[in-house]
This record gives C-alpha cells, sequence and structure tokens, in this order.
C-alpha cells in the first residue's frame, strides 16, 4: 500500500488523540509498515474541534503532514465543518450520525456512534475506541486481537473491561456498516 | 544485542539519546514546543539515580547544567527560542570555562515569544553566534526522530569529549512529530567520557594542556583536585590573567580544538548527488519536505541531488562545496528567513546561482515550494 493518510477528528477531549496515538503504535507493533502520527497543539487543541493524523506507507514517510487525508473520521459538526475541506477526491468518511456531512463520492457512512455507545455503555468515554474498532474494520490495518493488545496497554488502568466493550460494539457496528452507508441521491432513485 | 522498535516522538527520542549517552542531569524551565523534554527526563532520571530539577527560569537552568558538569554529571538542558536566548551569556561562559553540556532547543517561530506551537528554524546563527564573543559552536539538526535519538547522543560524546556546550537544534515539527523508529541496541553505542588527570591533586593544573587534543583533563569537583574557574581570560592555573599572549593562547586554543578535528564532525545524508546538475540543501523539518520534493523531482526525470545536513556548525564547507561545485542551481530550503543559504553562499563559486526556498510563518514548507525553485519542474 502506497501512502495512506487518516485524520481523526471531534471535540477536545472526546480521545481522538489517544486513539491515533494507539493506531499508530498497533502499525509499529504488528505490521512491517511505515506509520507517522501528528496532531494539533496548542489553542486548537483545548476544547471546539481536535484532530489526530496518521499517516500509514509501505514506503519512508518523508513529507510528514497530511494534506489530503484518505480517511475521514468525524464526530461532530464543527470537527467536519474545519476538517473536511481537503479530503481526497473519493475518499472514505465515517461521521457520527448527527453530523450534517455533504456527500463527497467516496464511500461515506453516517453511524450512530455517539448515540449506541451511550445506550450500550452509559458513558461516551470510549467513542475513540469505538471509532478506532470501526475503523480498523474497514482498512484491516491489524487484526482485531492485536488491535485489543494495543488498545489495552495505553488505556488508563481500570478502564479495560470497558475498552474491551467498546472494541466489541466498534466491531458489531462495522459489521452493520453497510446499512450506514450512504449514496448520492439520484443512485438512491435509481433504485 | 537486538535493535530497538517503537513508536517516538522527537522530543523523546532525544531524552533517550541523552539518557543512553551517560546524562543524569536536568536542569530546565518547561516551554512549549519542548515541555515533553523535560517531563520525560522527569520521569525517567529518578529511576537512573539521576536529578531533575524544575529551576525558577531558563538562566538558572543553564548554569545549573554548567554545575552539574564541573560537579562530574553529564548534563542537559532543553528550551526553545524565548529560552535560548536566556540562557546565552551562560553558554559562552560554559565555552569559556570548557564546561561539557548539551543545550536542546526546539525551536518555534520568533522573534520573542512568536508562535508557541508552530515550526522555525530561525535559531540556526543564534546557534552560532548567539554568545558574545569570538568562540566556536557545535550544532546539530536532526530531521527524523531515529536522527534526534542519535544526534542528542552524538551531541553528549561531543559535550565530553571537545569540553563544551552542544546545541541540538530541533524544530516544533520533528520535536512533536511521532514515527515508527528503529535504533540500535544499546550495546551498539559507543560512549565518551571526558578525560580525568593523571597527575596527583597536589600537582594539579586545570587548563595545563599536555595533550595532542588540546583539551584540558577535567575532574569533578569534590575529588580532590581543586580548581578555580572563571569567564575572564586565564592561565593554566584557572585564575585570570590579561596579558596578550595569554589571551591569544587560550581563544586560539578553544578555535583549534574543533578545527583539528572539524572534517570527523560533519555528519550528513546524501542522496544522488553524483548524477545530478541541481542540488538541494537542507536540514531539519525542512528537510523532510526536501527529501520528499528530491523524489517527486526524480519521479520527473529531473537530474536533482539532495544534501541534508546533519551538524550545522562547525558548518560543513567542504562537504558542501564538494556536493555544490558542479551544480547550475542550488536550492536551500529552510524555515526562516535565509540563515543558513548565508554560508552556502560564502562558500560557493559566485558563478553558480543559489536561489533560497523559505518559509517563516509558523508552517512546515511544503515540497512544492521547494520544487518551485527548481529548474524545469514544468
Amino acid at each position: 500500500m502506497g501512502r495512506y493518510e487518516i485524520r481523526l477528528s471531534g471535540a477536545g477531549g472526546q480521545g481522538l488523540i489517544l486513539a491515533g496515538f494507539i493506531l499508530a503504535e498497533a502499525v509499529v507493533r504488528f505490521t512491517d509498515q511505515e506509520v507517522i502520527q501528528t496532531q494539533s497543539y496548542g489553542p486548537e487543541a483545548r476544547g471546539g474541534a481536535s484532530k489526530a493524523e496518521v499517516i500509514i506507507s509501505d514506503e519512508e514517510i518523508d513529507y510528514p503532514q497530511v494534506t489530503k487525508p484518505d480517511f475521514l473520521l468525524a464526530l461532530t459538526q464543527e470537527a467536519y465543518n474545519k476538517y473536511n475541506r481537503d479530503l481526497k477526491e473519493y475518499g472514505t468518511m465515517i461521521v457520527d450520525e448527527r453530523v450534517d456531512a455533504a456527500f463527497r463520492g467516496g464511500p461515506t457512512y453516517v453511524v450512530p456512534i455517539q448515540r449506541k455507545t451511550q445506550e450500550r455503555l452509559g458513558t461516551r468515554l470510549v467513542v475513540n475506541v469505538v471509532s478506532l474498532a470501526l475503523f480498523n474494520h474497514l482498512h484491516e490495518v491489524v487484526p482485531v486481537d492485536k488491535l485489543q493488545e494495543a488498545v489495552l496497554e495505553r488505556v488508563p488502568r481500570g478502564t479495560e473491561d470497558l475498552n474491551k466493550k467498546a472494541l466489541e460494539l466498534g466491531q458489531e457496528l462495522a459489521q452493520e456498516l453497510n446499512t450506514y452507508k450512504v449514496f448520492r441521491e439520484e443512485e438512491e432513485e435509481d433504485e | 544485542m537486538s535493535e530497538r522498535v517503537s513508536l517516538m516522538q522527537g522530543n523523546e527520542a532525544s531524552v533517550e539519546g541523552a539518557l543512553d549517552a551517560g546524562v543524569r542531569f536536568y536542569a530546565g524551565y518547561p516551554i512549549t514546543p519542548s515541555s515533553e523534554v523535560a517531563e520525560d527526563f522527569a520521569a525517567k532520571l529518578p529511576p537512573l539515580g539521576g536529578k531533575f530539577i524544575q529551576m525558577e527560569d531558563e538562566i538558572a537552568s543553564m548554569a545549573a547544567i554548567v554545575g552539574a558538569s564541573l560537579a562530574g554529571k553529564k548534563a542537559v538542558t532543553a528550551t526553545s527560542g524565548p529560552g535560548f536566548s536566556l540562557k546565552q551569556e551562560i553558554i559562552g561562559f560554559a565555552n569559556m570555562i570548557e564546561a561539557p553540556c548539551v543545550v536542546i532547543n526546539v525551536q518555534r517561530a520568533g522573534p520573542s515569544t512568536g508562535l508557541p506551537t508552530s515550526p522555525a528554524q530561525g535559531d540556526m546563527m543564534q546557534a552560532r553566534w548567539g554568545t558574545h564573543g569570538d568562540h566556536p559552536a557545535l550544532a546539530v539538526a536532526p530531521s527524523s526522530v531515529a536522527d534526534t535519538y542519535l544526534l542528542t547522543f552524538q551531541a553528549v560524546n561531543w559535550a565530553e569529549r571537545f569540553r563544551m556546550p552542544v546545541m541540538v537544534m530541533l524544530d516544533e515539527t520533528i520535536g512533536h512529530l511521532r514515527e515508527k523508529v528503529i535504533l540500535p541496541s544499546r550495546e551498539e553505542m559507543i560512549i565518551v567520557n571526558r578525560k580525568h588527570p593523571q597527575g596527583s591533586p597536589q600537582s594539579f593544573q586545570p587548563y595545563d594542556i599536555e595533550d595532542e587534543d588540546l583539551i584540558p583533563p577535567l575532574p569533578p569537583y569534590g575529588s580532590g583536585y581543586r580548581f578555580h574557574t572563571t569567564g575572564l581570560y586565564h592561565d593554566e592555573t584557572g585564575f585570570p590573567a590579561n596579558r596578550p599572549e595569554i589571551t591569544k593562547r587560550l581563544l586560539d586554543r578553544l578555535h583549534d580544538k574543533i578545527d583539528r578535528y572539524k572534517e570527523t564532525l560533519y555528519l550528513y545524508d546524501s542522496f544522488g548527488l553524483r548524477q545530478a546538475n541541481q542540488l538541494i540543501i537542507s536540514y531539519g523539518g525542512a528537510a523532510r519536505s526536501a527529501k520528499a520534493a528530491w523524489r517527486i523531482a526524480r519521479e520527473k526525470g529531473l537530474l536533482v541531488g539532495l544534501l541534508i545536513l546533519k551538524t550545522i556548525w562547525p558548518f560543513p564547507e567542504e562537504i558542501v562545496a564538494q556536493a555544490g561545485h558542479d551544480k547550475n542551481n542550488i536550492v536551500v530550503a529552510e524555515m526562516n528567513r535565509g540563515q543558513l543559504i548565508g554560508e552556502v553562499e560564502r562558500i560557493m563559486d559566485k558563478r553558480i546561482p543559489i536561489r533560497g526556498a523559505q518559509r517563516a510563518d509558523g508552517v512546515l514548507i511544503t515540497p512544492e515550494q521547494i520544487l518551485a525553485q527548481l529548474e524545469g519542474v514544468n
């Protein structure tokens, strides 16, 4: 695989920087690929919209910044508005169901990530890990058990069970992913 | 003995490199974008029997590492532009008394407090001439996380070997970057320690030069070898002496101890220099974009070479001259308004066009900006 750019975005505090870090670490530990992780710092990282970016490649990664993400996760409207513009043509998007996202031509999934996490786990603390499991399923970065190993290594002690359940929920949503796929309006008319 | 593979941040790698080189003392005043360096030393030094001190300011931090160094420890401080400015006076003092120490400067956009979380390479000349007087300088600039480990390790070794402050000129891009690194096993890393006096404490003269390398031995304070240090010109006793011949002898020696070995100090990477009629020169974070520009140019069929400087001071004149003498366009890519381009211009034949690809707005220079300075891109 050539250079693949991933942008995970949401509100500050949703743990997306940790998710990006865990993803990058999983790549280092369980694959032969190169990986880079960057994040927003400073005022940009506090409250409001926040992002973590990961680049995965078979080859050396020279320029370290994401310029045209192949994949965008947006958990909030603010993050979507701020970070969707440079998505690659036909790039993949997963957005929370409460985000009003424009169809951009690539695979687009509108998933009730926040609602299901709250309903099933009684907290939204782990939306980052639910999202990570969803992305990992879609992109097959590492096997599920390896992702779990990477997650449990980095989450705060005492939250292991909650995070395991978050991974299960993410897997579950991933199985149903096609039901969340949105299509161009004319395509729907054709059907 | 096996390689160490991990996901590591640039700032973290500088700590690893320093610790592996034997650093056991850190004093600093945390400042973005270098704060992770302090954080990491605070976590890792005590279990190794080392000391971490958060000082009242940057000046005191610099003074503390000079003191620790004289007491026998390998010592480091880290900062960013505003703190680097404050440290300059004591960097000069360390040069004069020949105290081994390492200053990590994770550059951000300046002048003054500038842009705390944005990359820049605006302190390159400050690393050379920031403190007053005709002193020599040793500085390196890493362009990857792995390089940060290796060059910080090297900086500690050089500080010990040459008895002087060494600057690790990181920038926000590399300092905050996390990437996969493959580091050599610790057993493969060769540690250099300062020389200790061979004679008795009674006959000890702190600046008596006996060795060919022009470096006086340095016993730790408290070991029975008593000595005085001063920022004034001094003779072999370590006490002030303002006679012209003593001034000349000391200043010449401070320079000669580096000049004599400078060609062993030139660290760099080069790519495709021979089959090239154009050359890109870069360093630090900007070198990542330069590497991308070089790759894209090659894919377009252009004959371009790339020289990534790791050692900045002493400026690798012979290396740059050798790489550039047969080129018809040289592009110097850096995140400032043109600092090392002046060094390149100084040493190259005036007939060779030299262009700057420069960016100083707090954003990492792009490969496209560098490509735009090459001939025949479009």
